[in-house]
């Protein structure tokens, strides 16, 4: 829906669940005619990656969408669209990674990906899904970096829930055409992505060439310039389509919050019945919940967590022997700020284990007792619900 | 008076049961659908994450309530369940959890009282089959109950009219079919036979099923 509403005109993808639907619904639509889109079968992620790459390259709006091994497989492919600046758009389905094999839902695929110079964005419900993919063209087409629009598998992607379809119209004034800066044109022949060296350099024709380090400084800028790019246009998108999804983070109850409980993706929405649960009964609990994990909204977070003192980080990721990527990220955006909090790392919802809002509540209750200052923990994260 | 009983203020979680092949997934989405038409702002419906083959147990729920959903977690204290096939009443896990005045919903040939259940919760049973069976609803000769069960859904818990529930069936199916679905739907709700807690036993189960249910190991 998000495809057709934003006049995708490339797509391909490789089905795995639980990205299937997707690629499914996809393919379907481009057969019966609804959908304007050329899409491309092909016979593994690699290359899904690689023929986005290339029509994005030659100035297609281009989108595709995978999960867990199907990610991992993009991999080289990641790191090379997002180093030539390509504005694709990727719906990463969330799934554990094997071995051993689970086709059910963590974060641990997108978090493998975070350096490779995409944006990362996770969505807390359907809505929210859908308005992303919109707003991530507009921001991917503006700062010339992809975009990752990250949703939980099977716990969103498999959930019929009522969503606001907007119309063709508004999300045509919203996300006009994608005009290029540069194309690949057989009329107009020119190498792109030619082999840096070390240091900047003169070419044949003598123009002063720039050196491998520029381009990466360069695309870092870059993900720091999507990140007011992020605000602004949800800002934008709430003007016209009446929902903001709190743009690079968002907060529930966190005004007066004593403890705040920092999650990503839906288990945000989780979190938020755990607070309402919390405060009847006096505890004074939120959620911060992070929207775009790349570019990380440091000057977010500081400012959402004023009142705060103690987070607990509940995560569906881990980077094996330190903590999860979120924690680590939380506490290095709070690092020299006036926050000065413990942070709690919880592992949770690994390969689709369920979480539950009561299970959230007893650890932030556990927490809110004598115990709570004391909790740094030496670093080590704590893992919810172990059989 | 049922329905008054089931109130419009709260959220109602709705679990599913049936065998792979049967529709419990289907049934789910098509009673989210309805309840959607019915007015009720927030809807979830989502089967259980996991592998399905044909007649291996399979299970789905659906959600509504007058505020929009935050919670995506499997249900634990449902307040329907209902059986697309008896013979997984045999498995505890299928009413666990089942809330004091909540409903058991079984699709068989028995009256309620003659299921072999026990637990403190009220049971409605529609020979759903023999109406499917009527109407000429079969798949692989087999009848497909998922849609006509949606009848006794309406009758018992008033949560969500049967106009509501033909709508969203029209909008699933085409002409003929839908129909057909429609008409099925129509004559569950009028066969489904109720007993409410109150009217039969309270409280500890009979000792012949209390037996035969705990000597089930899961």
């Amino acid at each position: 829906m998000a495809v057709r509403l934003c006049r995708v005109q490339v797509a391909s993808a490789y089905p795995i669940t639980p990205q299937s639907p997707v690629s499914e619904t996809l393919a379907r639509l481009v057969e019966s005619g609804e959908l304007a889109t050329e899409f491309v079968d092909v016979e593994s992620e690699h290359s899904a990656m690689a023929v986005v790459s290339a029509s994005s390259l030659v100035g297609a709006r281009s989108f595709t969408a995978t999960s867990s091994q199907g990610l991992a497989y993009m991999h080289e492919m990641l790191h090379w669209t997002a180093g030539a600046r390509l504005p694709v758009v990727m719906a990463c389905v969330n799934r554990a990674v094997g071995a051993p094999w689970s086709i059910l839902n963590d974060q641990q695929d997108s978090i493998s990906q975070r350096d490779t110079g995409w944006m990362q964005m996770y969505a807390r419900d359907n809505q929210e899904i859908l308005d992303t993919i919109i707003q991530a063209f507009k921001i991917a087409e503006s700062v010339y970096v992809p975009v990752m629009v990250c949703y939980d598998g099977f716990v969103l992607s498999h959930t019929n829930m009522p969503v606001d379809i907007p119309s063709q119209a508004d999300v045509d004034a919203f996300l006009p055409p994608y005009k290029p800066q540069y194309v690949i044109d057989a009329a107009d022949p020119r190498t792109y992505n030619a082999v840096t060296l070390a240091n900047p350099r003169r070419d044949a024709s003598g123009l002063m060439r720039q050196g491998y380090m520029e381009f990466r400084q360069q695309l870092h800028e870059a993900l720091e310039s999507a990140h007011d790019r992020i605000k602004q246009v949800d800002q934008e998108f709430a003007a016209v389509f009446g929902r903001s999804h709190g743009g690079m983070a968002w907060g529930y109850s966190l005004d007066d919050a004593e403890i705040a409980m920092v999650t990503m993706g839906s288990l945000g929405m989780e979190a938020t019945v755990a607070v309402d649960r919390l405060r009847q009964r006096g505890c004074k609990a939120g959620v911060l919940g992070i929207r775009a994990f790349r570019p990380f909204p440091k000057g977010e977070v500081i400012e959402l967590l004023r009142s705060a003192k103690t987070a607990v980080v509940f995560e569906k990721d881990i980077s094996y022997g330190s903590e999860g990527a979120v924690c680590s990220e939380l506490k290095a955006a709070l690092y020299g700020s006036q926050a000065r909090i413990p942070v709690h790392g919880y592992i949770v919802g690994l390969g689709g284990r369920d979480v539950k809002a009561r299970e959230l509540e007893a650890v932030v209750e556990g927490l809110t007792g004598a115990g709570a200052m004391d909790g740094r923990q030496n670093g080590k994260p704590r893992w919810l619900s172990l059989g | 008076m049922i329905a008054d009983r089931m109130s419009k203020q709260k959220v109602h979680e709705i679990r599913w049961h049936g065998r792979g092949g049967q529709g419990a997934v289907t049934a789910a989405h098509a009673l989210a659908e309805a309840a959607f038409v019915e007015g009720w702002v927030g809807v979830t419906s989502v089967p259980a994450f996991g592998a399905e083959r044909r007649g291996m147990p399979v299970s789905a729920s659906t959600r509504f309530s007058p505020q929009v959903i935050r919670t995506y977690s499997q249900i634990e204290l449902p307040d329907v369940v209902v059986v697309l096939d008896e013979s997984l009443l045999d498995d505890p896990s299928v009413t666990e959890g089942l809330k004091r005045d909540g409903w058991l919903i079984v699709n068989s040939a028995l009256s309620p009282e003659r299921l072999q259940v026990s637990g403190d919760f009220n049971i409605a049973a529609v020979d759903a089959a023999r109406v499917s069976a009527e109407m000429g609803l079969l798949s692989g000769g087999s009848p497909l109950v998922n849609t006509a069960i949606l009848g006794a859904f309406s009758r018992v818990t008033g949560l969500v009219s049967m106009p509501s529930i033909e709508a969203a069936l029209r909008r699933r199916f085409n002409n003929s079919a839908s129909d057909t679905n429609v008409n099925a739907a129509r004559l569950t709700h009028q066969r489904t036979i109720l007993n409410p807690r109150s009217n039969g036993e309270t409280g500890e189960p009979r000792t012949g099923e209390y037996l035969r249910v705990s000597g089930y190991c899961r």
